[in-house]
Parts: C-alpha cells; sequence; structure tokens
C-alpha cells in the first residue's frame, strides 16, 4: 500500500472565536512563538498532512487509517428539474481527494446509502486514484429484499446481483471489507437466518473470500444481540476478519431502544481478537452539539478543540479499533476530524470519566436518539422523519422545549420552536401528518419507535400553538 | 394649518387601515383594529350606532371629513392624484363640473335596493372602504409579504427568529380580478380628474354629501377679496369649486382644504356658516359650465370557478434505497354541496348581507383557510376550506377583525362549541382501505374527539379501522380533512351548515 504524500496544500478559512476552533496540540513540532496572529498566520494552523494514525490488520498486516470515511452522507443537490435529488459528484470529488490526500485510506459505502447512488459516486471519485491507495468498504444489503414472498432461490439471486453490482458501481474488482450488513434488524437472527444461511448466502461470500474478491469478511450489528452472539459463536467457522458496531460514549454503557451496549460488543470481540470498525461514533451528529451547559463543560478541558472530537477521541482510545467512520459531508468536518486523528490523543482515565457524566446529564433530556441515518426514509405518507428529530433534539439543546408556560423564556422559545419547525421541515412534511403506520419502525437501527415520537413531538406542537403548555 | 392636519391624519389613518390588510400576525390589529371598525359601511350594517351617530355628527359639523381623512379609498385616491400632480404643468389641472345627480341617487338607489334584497356582492362592489381592503390584500399584501420572505430569508440565515415565512397564493381568481380592474379604473380616474369616482359612484359619498350640504364648518369665499382668477377650482380635486361663481357644492367638497392656500388673495376659508358676513349662504343649484365630463365606466367581471392546482403524480415504489422524500400530491378542493363559513358567522344569510367583502379576514386568517367565494351570488366574501391548513381551536382572528358584522366576535371558548359544518367519510379514499395501514390521523386531530375508529367488518376486530364521525359532536373545524393522508382529494371533508349552532 502507498500513502499518497503528495500534498495539495491549501489555504484555510479564519475560523476565529468559532466554537469549532480546534487542536493546537495536533500541530505537533509547530513552534507557538511562530504562532501569532499579527504575522498574519492563521490561529489554527495547517491541517496536517503527515500524522495521521493508523492501525494494523492482523490478517493482512495493512496499515488503515483510524478515521474513516463513511458513505453515507455524501452532499446532495436537486434534480434540474426540481423532482428529488442527486449526489453532488464535484462535492464528493474534492472531499476524497482531500481526504486521501490527508492520510484517509478508508472508504465504508452500501448499496442503499444516500438513496441508493453513494456506490456509483465514491466509486467516481475513487476511481481517479490507484487503486492500491485505499480500501473499499461495502455491504450486503439484502435486508431490503426479506419480507417480499422470495423463495430462497429468489433471494439468493438478488443478493448475488446487488453483490456483482457493487463491483460495478464501484468499478472495482475486488473489494477489501465486505459486510453482512445491520445484522440483527428485522426479526433478529430468524431475519439473520433468512439473509445469509437458508439460501447459502453466507457459503457463497466466503468462497468470494477464498477466491480473493472480498479480503475482509465481516458484518454490521445492530439491534437483536442473539444474532450477534451467533455469527461470534461461529467464528471458527468463519473467521470473521472485522465487525462493525455502533461504538460511542452514549452507547458504550447506555445504548437505547434495542441496541446493546458497546461495552459488551467491544468486549466480546476484542476477547476473539478481531478487529472492530466503529459506526456512529458521534451518533450522527447528537454528540456534536451539546446543552450549553454541557458544551461549555468540555470546552474548559480542551478549549481549542470541538465537541465533536470528544467523540471521535473516544472510538479511537480503544486498541482494538481498526478505525473510525465519520460520514463528513461538509470539508469543515473533515477537516476537523483530520486534526482529531492526525495524531489521536487518546482519551485519558479523566476524560472517560467526565465523558461517562456527561452522558448522566444528557439521559436527562428527552432527545430522540436519532442519528439521522435516513434508514426509514422515504416515508411513504411524505413526512421528513429524520428532519423532525432533528429540529426536536436542536430545541431541546438549546433550551427551546420549555415544560411550561411559566418557563422564564416560555415566549422566546416558542416562537423558536414553532418558527424553526416551520423553516426546517415543510409543513406538510411534519409530525401532524405521520398516520401511524408503522412501515418505518423496522427499518431503524436504534429501535425508535417512530410513530410515538411522532405523536409526542406533534402533541407538544399543538401544546404550543394553543398556549395551553 | 387645516390641510396640515388634514394630510397628517389622513396619511396615519391610511397607514393604519392598510397595515391592518398587509398584517399577517395579527398584533397589529389590537391597536389599530379600530380604524376598520369605524369605516361607514361596515359601521352601518353592524348596525354601531355609536360610529353612525358619530360620522354624522362629523360630516354635519365640518362636511365630509370622512371622505379625506378616514376613507381609505379616498385617500388613495388623493396619493395618485398627488403624484399625477408632480408632472409638469399638472399642479393645477382641475376645473369645475356640474354634479350628476341621476348617476350618484341612482346607483344610491339600486344599492339600497340589493342591500334590502340581501344580494352581497352588488353591496361588496361598490362599498368604498372594502374596495380599498381587497386592492390592498390582493396586490399590496403580497408584495408586503414577499418583501416579509425576503427579510426571513436573511433572518434564517442569520438564525434569527424575527421573520418567518409566509406562504403567497391566489386566494381566488374574480376578487383578484376584480381588485386590478377597480384599482386600475378608480387610478385612472383620480390620475386625471381627482375624486371622481367619490362624487359619483361612491355610496358613502352620495349620503354623506347629502349630510355636507348643512354642514356649520364650510370652505366659503369672501367675495369681497376674490378677483374671480378661478386658481381655486383648478386645484379642486372634487371639481365642486366654481371659483368664478363665487359657489362651492358642498355635497362633494371632501374638505381636503387645498384651495385655502391655493388662493393668493386670502378669500378662502373653513368657517362656521353663522359666521357669514356677505350675504346669505345660497346652495348651489347646478349651473352650467363647458367642463370636461368625467368617465363613468361600466364594469364587467370576470369569474372562474376554477383553481389551477399543479399536481405532481406520486411515485408509488417499494422503499429499497435509504434517504429521500416522497412525493406529495396538492389537495384538492372538495365538492362541498353548502359553503363553509367560520365560526361567528352565525349563518350563511348573516355573512351574505353584512360582508361588504373588504378581504380583512382573509387577510388575517393565519391557517389559509379563509378565501373569498367564487360564487356569483356571495362573490369576494369569504368561505373556508381546508386543503392548506384548518380553523385551528386557538384561533379567533376572523371574528376580531370583521367591522361589518358578517363574522362575529367569539372567543376561544365559543368556538369550540359553534358547529360550522360537519365531516363525512370518503370510503373510497380511506387509507387504511386502499393501503392497508393502520391509519387514525383524523381521529386523532379531532378536537372535538368526534371521530372513532372502528373494525371496517363490525364481526372482524382485527379488520383496518375505519373513522366513524359523531356528527352531533363534530364543529366542522377540518382538522380532519387537512391532516387526511388521502390526496388529491381527503377521505373526510367537511360540509358546510347554513346556520351555525351551539352544540
Amino acid at each position: 500500500m502507498s500513502e499518497q504524500k503528495d500534498i495539495n496544500r491549501r489555504e484555510f478559512l479564519k475560523r476565529l472565536g468559532i466554537g469549532t476552533a480546534a487542536t493546537s496540540t495536533a500541530l505537533a513540532g509547530c513552534d507557538r512563538k511562530n504562532h501569532s496572529m499579527a504575522a498574519g498566520r492563521m490561529a489554527q494552523g495547517e491541517v496536517p498532512t503527515d500524522s495521521m494514525s493508523y492501525r494494523t490488520n492482523p490478517k493482512t498486516g495493512e496499515k488503515v487509517s483510524v478515521l474513516g470515511y463513511g458513505c453515507m452522507r455524501w452532499p446532495m443537490k436537486p434534480v434540474d428539474d426540481g423532482n428529488g435529488e442527486v449526489i453532488d459528484q464535484e462535492a464528493v470529488n474534492e472531499l476524497i481527494d482531500y481526504a486521501l490526500a490527508h492520510g484517509i485510506n478508508y472508504f465504508d459505502t452500501a448499496p442503499p446509502y444516500c438513496q441508493g447512488l453513494s456506490e456509483k459516486a465514491t466509486g467516481i471519485a475513487l476511481k481517479r486514484h490507484p487503486r492500491n491507495s485505499y480500501y473499499i468498504a461495502t455491504k450486503m444489503s439484502n435486508h431490503r429484499l426479506v419480507g417480499q414472498g422470495l423463495s430462497p432461490q429468489e433471494l439468493f439471486d438478488a443478493s448475488v446481483q446487488m453483490y456483482r453490482n457493487s463491483f460495478r458501481d464501484l468499478q472495482t474488482d475486488y473489494i477489501d471489507y465486505y459486510l453482512l450488513h445491520i445484522v440483527g434488524m428485522g426479526e433478529g437472527l430468524p431475519t439473520l437466518m433468512e439473509r445469509f444461511f437458508d439460501n447459502d448466502l453466507l457459503d457463497f461470500l466466503l468462497k468470494e473470500r477464498e477466491a480473493g474478491r472480498i479480503r475482509n469478511l465481516g458484518f454490521s450489528y445492530h439491534g437483536d444481540i442473539r444474532a450477534f452472539d451467533y455469527l461470534l459463536s461461529r467464528h471458527d467457522e468463519f473467521h470473521w476478519d472485522f465487525v462493525q458496531i455502533q461504538m460511542n460514549y452514549m452507547d458504550y454503557r447506555h445504548a437505547s431502544g434495542r441496541n446493546f451496549n458497546a461495552e459488551y460488543l467491544y468486549t466480546e470481540l476484542d476477547r476473539r481478537n478481531i478487529p472492530v470498525v466503529v459506526m456512529e461514533p458521534l451518533l450522527g451528529g447528537r454528540l456534536a452539539g451539546l446543552t450549553d451547559h454541557l458544551n461549555a463543560r468540555l470546552k474548559q478541558f480542551r478549549p481549542e478543540e470541538s465537541i465533536a472530537s470528544w467523540a471521535f477521541r473516544f472510538a479511537g482510545s480503544f486498541p482494538r479499533v481498526l478505525t473510525v467512520l465519520s460520514g463528513m459531508t461538509y470539508m469543515e468536518h473533515l477537516q476537523d476530524n483530520i486534526r482529531t486523528f492526525a495524531p489521536l490523543d487518546p482519551c485519558t482515565d479523566e476524560e472517560f470519566a467526565l465523558l461517562e457524566d456527561t452522558v448522566q446529564t444528557m439521559l436527562k433530556y428527552p432527545s430522540v436518539p436519532c442519528t439521522a441515518c435516513q434508514y426509514c426514509m422515504p416515508c411513504p405518507y411524505g413526512l421528513d422523519i429524520s428532519g423532525i428529530f432533528v429540529h426536536y433534539n436542536k430545541c431541546i439543546n438549546e433550551g427551546n422545549v420549555i415544560s411550561s408556560s411559566q418557563d422564564e423564556n416560555y415566549r422566546k422559545a416558542r416562537r423558536a420552536f414553532l418558527v424553526g419547525y416551520d423553516r426546517s421541515v415543510p409543513r406538510l412534511r411534519q409530525a401532524n401528518h405521520c398516520i401511524g403506520c408503522n412501515q418505518c419502525v423496522h427499518h431503524c437501527p436504534q429501535s425508535i419507535d417512530i410513530p410515538a415520537q411522532m405523536q409526542r413531538i406533534d402533541h407538544f406542537v399543538e401544546q404550543l400553538k394553543k398556549e395551553k403548555l | 394649518m387645516l390641510r396640515k392636519i388634514r394630510l397628517t391624519l389622513a396619511v396615519l389613518f391610511f397607514i393604519a387601515v392598510t397595515a391592518l390588510f398587509l398584517d399577517f400576525t395579527g398584533t397589529i390589529h389590537a391597536w389599530l383594529g379600530w380604524t376598520a371598525k369605524i369605516q361607514f359601511l361596515p359601521a352601518l350594517l353592524v348596525l354601531n350606532v355609536g360610529v353612525i351617530v358619530a360620522l354624522v355628527l362629523l360630516t354635519l359639523l365640518f362636511g365630509r371629513i370622512y371622505c379625506s381623512v378616514i376613507c381609505p379609498l379616498g385617500v388613495m385616491q388623493d396619493i395618485v392624484s398627488w403624484i399625477s400632480g408632480k408632472r409638469k404643468k399638472m399642479k393645477y389641472r382641475f376645473s369645475y363640473s356640474p354634479e350628476r345627480k341621476w348617476l350618484r341617487y341612482g346607483v344610491l338607489g339600486v344599492f339600497i335596493g340589493n342591500l334590502i334584497a340581501g344580494i352581497g356582492s352588488f353591496v361588496a362592489v361598490l362599498a368604498p372602504y372594502s374596495t380599498y381592503g381587497r386592492i390592498a390584500s390582493n396586490l399590496f399584501a403580497p408584495l408586503y409579504r414577499w418583501g416579509n420572505n425576503l427579510l426571513a430569508y436573511f433572518a434564517e440565515r442569520a438564525d434569527s427568529y424575527a421573520f418567518y415565512e409566509t406562504e403567497v397564493w391566489m386566494k381566488g381568481l374574480p376578487t383578484f380580478l376584480i381588485a386590478i380592474l377597480t384599482f386600475l379604473i378608480i387610478g385612472v380616474l383620480a390620475w386625471r380628474n381627482g375624486r371622481t369616482y367619490c362624487n359619483t359612484i361612491c355610496l358613502v359619498g352620495t349620503v354623506l354629501g347629502f349630510l355636507s350640504r348643512f354642514s356649520l364648518f364650510r370652505i366659503t369665499i369672501d367675495e369681497s377679496k376674490c378677483n374671480r382668477c378661478g386658481l381655486c377650482a383648478r386645484k379642486c380635486k372634487a371639481a365642486c369649486m366654481d371659483g368664478k361663481g363665487h359657489q362651492v357644492d358642498y355635497s362633494r367638497c371632501v374638505a381636503c382644504m387645498d384651495c385655502i392656500g391655493t388662493c393668493k388673495h386670502g378669500a378662502i376659508g373653513f368657517r362656521l356658516r353663522t359666521k357669514r358676513k356677505k350675504g346669505p349662504m345660497t346652495e348651489y343649484t347646478g349651473q352650467r359650465t363647458g367642463s370636461e365630463q368625467a368617465d363613468n365606466t361600466r364594469r364587467s367581471f370576470l369569474t372562474a370557478t376554477a383553481l389551477v392546482t399543479a399536481t405532481a403524480t406520486l411515485k408509488a415504489q417499494e422503499k429499497k434505497v435509504d434517504g429521500g422524500l416522497a412525493a406529495i400530491v396538492d389537495k384538492k378542493i372538495p365538492g362541498r354541496a353548502t359553503p363553509i363559513v367560520p365560526p361567528g358567522a352565525k349563518s350563511l344569510r348573516n355573512v351574505a348581507t353584512h360582508c361588504t367583502a373588504c378581504q380583512l379576514c382573509v387577510s388575517v386568517c393565519p391557517n389559509d383557510v379563509l378565501r373569498p367565494s367564487t360564487d356569483l351570488k356571495t362573490l369576494m366574501q369569504p368561505e373556508a376550506s381546508y386543503e392548506r391548513g384548518y380553523c385551528r381551536p386557538e384561533c379567533t382572528k376572523c371574528s376580531e377583525v370583521c367591522p361589518a358584522g358578517a363574522i362575529l366576535k367569539i372567543t376561544v371558548a365559543d368556538k369550540s362549541a359553534i358547529q360550522i359544518g360537519h365531516a363525512v367519510w370518503v370510503k373510497e379514499n380511506c387509507v387504511p382501505l386502499t393501503d392497508g395501514v393502520d391509519c387514525g390521523n383524523c381521529a386523532r386531530h379531532c378536537p372535538a374527539g368526534a371521530i372513532q375508529m372502528v373494525p371496517s367488518d363490525p364481526d372482524e376486530d382485527d379488520s383496518p379501522r375505519i373513522p366513524v364521525v359523531n356528527t352531533e359532536r363534530c364543529i366542522g373545524c377540518g382538522a380532519c380533512e387537512n391532516l387526511c393522508p388521502a390526496r388529491p382529494f381527503s377521505a373526510i371533508y367537511v360540509e358546510g351548515h347554513e346556520r351555525h349552532r351551539i352544540i
């Protein structure tokens, strides 16, 4: 493998005084004295290109950047005719070029991501670079095919078709990391059986690994712990090369819904020496935007680093972690994350304790544990499900979800919530249009009872509108 | 001085009334709502004796102050005329013309006939305040709202909640066309000849003109100082000054005081009638002069019955990928046997006989429920429909603003008990039956608890649940119709009631 080290040095925007001010510790060897603003230098200095932290894949010996690129949240733009949206390919190219130039070499996508457009866009961008300068991860997302009355053979054929499409869309003849996607969802173990065992799909994939078209085989897990335990119990047969789990300082000990605490998952994997790929290290951005109080407390400890960096450092601090995936939509997020991981400064025990305490406070808020992964969308009745949750959670963090009209900022908070609601979600896509058909529920990796949450938020909005709180 | 007072007051009133039609937040009405309530015709229709007596007394004292200060249509014409006068050599462009009694009283007679017969639309077309209301709400309000939306656009980017975006939509094509047409006609008349409309067509002008003949204070010409230059007549936008004959037609004089300062000899004054020294006051008798004829334009109105709504087709597809938003088809207006009028309106008849179609209620409706009727008999009078929103329980805006008694003031508590219509279920559209999914959104949002979900098959408890309406409890607010997932036609819609009931 060769690390891209020809560097396209870029100028960066000043981000003086902005809350996301980032690290100076990352600027190892940078002389503080030369860092004065008067000299016209930027406060943050340049994003380092040569100090990315790497971990070694024990099977192949390859070095994987601890910051991996999640390709689930590519920037979108409206189609010219105004109907729907497509991926902004130019922006993707820029982001991927920049990522590679700064040492990121792991790119994780899946067939259904970004309305089914992610693999193709990722493939186009990566194709412009030498194939040995990056690792591609994609997934067998045949969970979308079950429950439609297909026979095992039909499901097998459709799944293999999906597998081959990934090669075509990614424009490659081998895949570095291939995952059984979202194992444990649906009905859990029975769904896992239907997807991979009853139709012998797993045998097919194991053979593909032998043939070298799949270099590493693993699975990603959400939901039913029986599925996770079952697959690990047969590790001796299958030799999982890696496993992808949701791990962050919230889920480590306080997983929501049907999800299992990451502490257990990690320990089980660590015991078997299986490399861990971390997804949702930031809980879909929720851990980047905390309440003012929590925000200030973390900032006091490391005033020049972003709130998001805490979540990434938490995930990266575990030695068995191979890479930490982040779905970076914006260049600023990419830059901030590179600063965090180049090089990575693991959390101290004191910091772990601080994060656990942060979680304890967060648990007191009625936030919806949505990571905006959009697996639930499109809603057949047009709701912008994640948009509604994002707005609600944002208002909680900003103190605009009030519990009574006696609150001193009632007027202001009410206005901010209602006006902001109409701004972030078109009226026809708001919570009051949820009919409770329940079609979304089994798609949610966080097992949120979406209709119940919609009705809760709708009820809150009604109370605000009627001023009956 | 008098002119300056008149101008100041006129501008203040004009801004206040216009603000009522532009403001969509409902805050200005609390302060300035009275400026609509003191308008002559609405006050007459609502039998507001205090206001009527006050206006009559005002007119008997000072002449048609109402027309030059309070009436927004009058002030609008003055503004147009003033701009027109800014043109070169146009400062003194008027001339005296005799009164057209047959036209004035003819229009008044027809109007009173219609009023008694309860034909609202004719009343509506001629009422001056309402005419202005239509112009303001149809022509000015959209501009104001677009301006607001621009500010909202910036506010959103500045993370401010000071402005929020509002929807600008064509509420009724006939009303819009009538507003444009009246604006053009009255505007052209004012541009050329000042107050032609007020002194030939306007019925409030005719009624007040009749009263102002007897006013205590009035414009008088001191014949001893007058040199018959005729400058005052050329400055008189009401064309009521016969400077050469030393006569003023007090039925048409709107007491604008423009002539006072125009006279270079100080011959003109606004004086108490009894103080007149030079000869007995003679009423103008209708002297003929060769003056230019004011156009009397007959108008014809277009009606259109259908609103064109763009519809996008819903792509019915299996969910295979993540993310994205399903297309939403716009709702269409269902055919209603009886139109819906808002709570407080009491009955269709009450609206038809009281409403002057000023559009104030339509302008303030925050839920986009009210719009002007397109039906010929109730043309431009408000009616409710629920494609864009529904008559929310906490809102009583329209009842607060109505100056004419077409929608009477109600409280939020009253509203919860006023039945303006009832919901009707449409089996063919109901989602549990068509899509085979659970729904119940209508029942969940019914503020009256009038909808229950029951198994569609009485013998099978787990058959799809469908809504049943308790029409006795239903108040007709339209929450069910608006929030029904069936599109473009809802599976539950509201039929209006001719007479509202308290339940």
